[in-house]
């Protein structure tokens, strides 16, 4: 190679590393900064009965029994608050996001608790690669137990007063069903999506924070299954996006 | 040497036995009907291998003091009538303390599993799985409703897998975590496994029974103390299997009826 083009490619290069250094190092804060405009605001609602909660039986377990004396635990397939607001509803955005935004992880860390025999929260919503804690609060040891498909599967027991352990996901999954070897009963979900998402108490309200643009957005129940909307957010102006499910 | 540690021998031996015959350690209170027949059994077993034991340990002891001084050149002497002598005295001795024990434990054998429930017994279904046991009642109906493998949902509680929204057997089956049962009233124990070997065992009941896997195994058992009891898994079934177990509520009729009404209202 002649002298003078091996300048230019070492100028280049180094040129290029720096933009991508640039990019890594201003990512964070892209994401950091609060979204100046639009956003997606919404309240989530059942129409018609929620089925039937079960109450469940910890007797086997006395530790996690005497917990719930006063309020026994019940299913939560379908939870909903007095006004009528569905919780539990895991909304994200599925189309629409460019590549920056999608692969964006929040430095937050996600948590999932072990404590009187449930998981706290039922369902957990966590970004592709955002770190997530899983916790045993509990007075007995648990096997901690998710069954995805797309994702590996892991099987791990924490037994009591065992240190919290950090795990992440590397493909988005809605929603990888997570039980407990121990406790048939325990139930919940991890859902793991690309981009910003949000989920919903019993008030049935969410707020997503996304850049302007047109997106396809899709809130998913675990006994209901998913929704879609297509809708546009423009700058400075929130849009909403109302769902309704149907009980069956 | 030889003398002193014939000595040691047989008094570990004689020690060893006493705590045993002075009962130190007792037996959990029996709360069946049939429980003593088991018991009656155990203690016939241990009279008998306990003298079989001791018997054992004395006559080692006794070869050990007299023969602890022979001269290197002393002649070997060989049990009457060689080793065919020696196996067919043994094969007889032990044979007959097997075959003594074996009759002796006849009637609690087949109290237990040739004599068929009472046309009255109250069914109950068990179902163990790893890593928990759970009840199911007939309901009203007194019939219980088809299972479905494929229909099992453990995070909502369904356990057996039923249909109740298509099988109307099925909609008033009850559904437990513990299993309670009226004091003094016979009953008939459906047993199966949902995944492994399990074992069901409530030792105040004097009962323990193994689940096997494809199996649908029967028991019946009368319980005469009201209480509390633990309902253990007695067969290592996987990493959970110490925490397997359930709580026997034996009750009045009264108490029972009370318990079913709450146990319909919360399925």
């Amino acid at each position: 190679m002649h002298t003078q083009y091996r300048h230019k490619f070492a100028a280049i290069s180094s040129a290029a590393a720096l933009v991508v250094l640039g990019l890594i190092i201003v990512r964070p804060k892209v994401h950091a900064a609060p979204v100046s405009s639009g956003g997606i605001t919404g309240v989530i609602k059942l129409d018609g009965v929620a089925p039937h909660q079960k109450p469940i039986d910890m007797s086997k377990e006395p530790s996690c029994a005497a917990q719930h004396k006063d309020k026994p635990v019940t299913t939560e397939s379908v939870v909903v608050g007095t006004g009528g607001g569905l919780a539990n509803v895991v909304i994200y955005i599925s189309q629409g996001l460019n590549g920056t935004e999608a692969a964006t992880v929040p430095p937050e860390v996600a948590s999932i608790t072990q404590k009187g025999c449930q998981y706290l929260p039922h369902v957990v919503v966590v970004d592709a690669g955002q770190h997530m804690k899983v916790i045993n609060s509990d007075q007995t040891s648990h096997n901690i137990h998710p069954q995805p498909t797309k994702n590996p599967e892991w099987n791990k027991s924490q037994p009591q007063g065992a240190p919290p352990f950090d795990v992440t996901w590397a493909n988005e999954e809605i929603a990888v069903p997570v039980k407990c070897n121990i406790h048939p009963w325990m139930h919940g979900y991890v859902a793991v999506v690309k981009g910003p998402y949000a989920i919903t108490d019993d008030s049935g309200s969410f707020n997503l924070n996304v850049p302007p643009g047109t997106y396809t957005i899709t809130a998913w129940q675990e006994t209901y299954g998913s929704q879609t909307q297509n809708i546009t957010v423009a700058a400075g102006k929130p849009a909403t996006a109302n769902f309704t499910f149907k009980a069956k | 040497m030889g003398k002193l540690f014939a000595v040691i021998l047989v008094v570990v031996a004689l020690l060893s036995a006493v705590p045993i015959i002075l009962h130190t350690w007792t037996q959990p209170v029996d709360i069946s009907t049939h429980g003593h027949l088991i018991d009656d059994q155990m203690a016939d077993t241990m009279i008998e291998a306990g003298c079989a034991f001791l018997a054992a340990q004395i006559l080692l002891g006794i070869f050990v003091w007299k023969f602890s001084n022979r001269t290197a050149d002393a002649k070997i002497t060989s049990f009457p009538g060689g080793a065919r002598g020696l196996v067919i005295a043994a094969f007889i001795f032990v044979g007959t303390e097997v075959l003594a024990l074996g009759i002796l434990g006849q009637k609690a054998w087949a109290q237990i599993y040739f004599a068929p429930p009472a046309a009255n017994a109250m069914p109950i279904q068990v179902q163990a799985g790893q890593f928990a046991f759970y009840f199911r009642y007939p309901g009203p109906d007194g019939t219980f409703g088809p299972t479905y493998p494929a229909k099992i949902d453990e995070g909502n509680q369904n356990f057996f897998g039923l249909d109740t929204d298509h099988d109307a057997d099925s909609k008033d089956d009850v559904v437990t975590a513990e299993m309670a049962i009226p004091v003094n009233r016979e009953i008939h124990l459906l047993m199966h496994a949902k995944d492994v070997g399990h074992s069901f065992y409530v030792r105040e009941l004097r009962i323990q029974q193994d689940f096997v896997p494809g199996l649908d195994l029967s028991l019946h058992f009368t319980a005469t103390k009201i209480g509390k009891y633990e309902i253990v898994c007695t067969q290592l079934c996987g990493l959970g299997h110490y925490n397997m177990k359930a709580y026997l509520e034996v009750m009045s009729q009264d108490d029972f009826d009370k318990w079913m009404k709450q146990e319909v209202a919360m399925q």
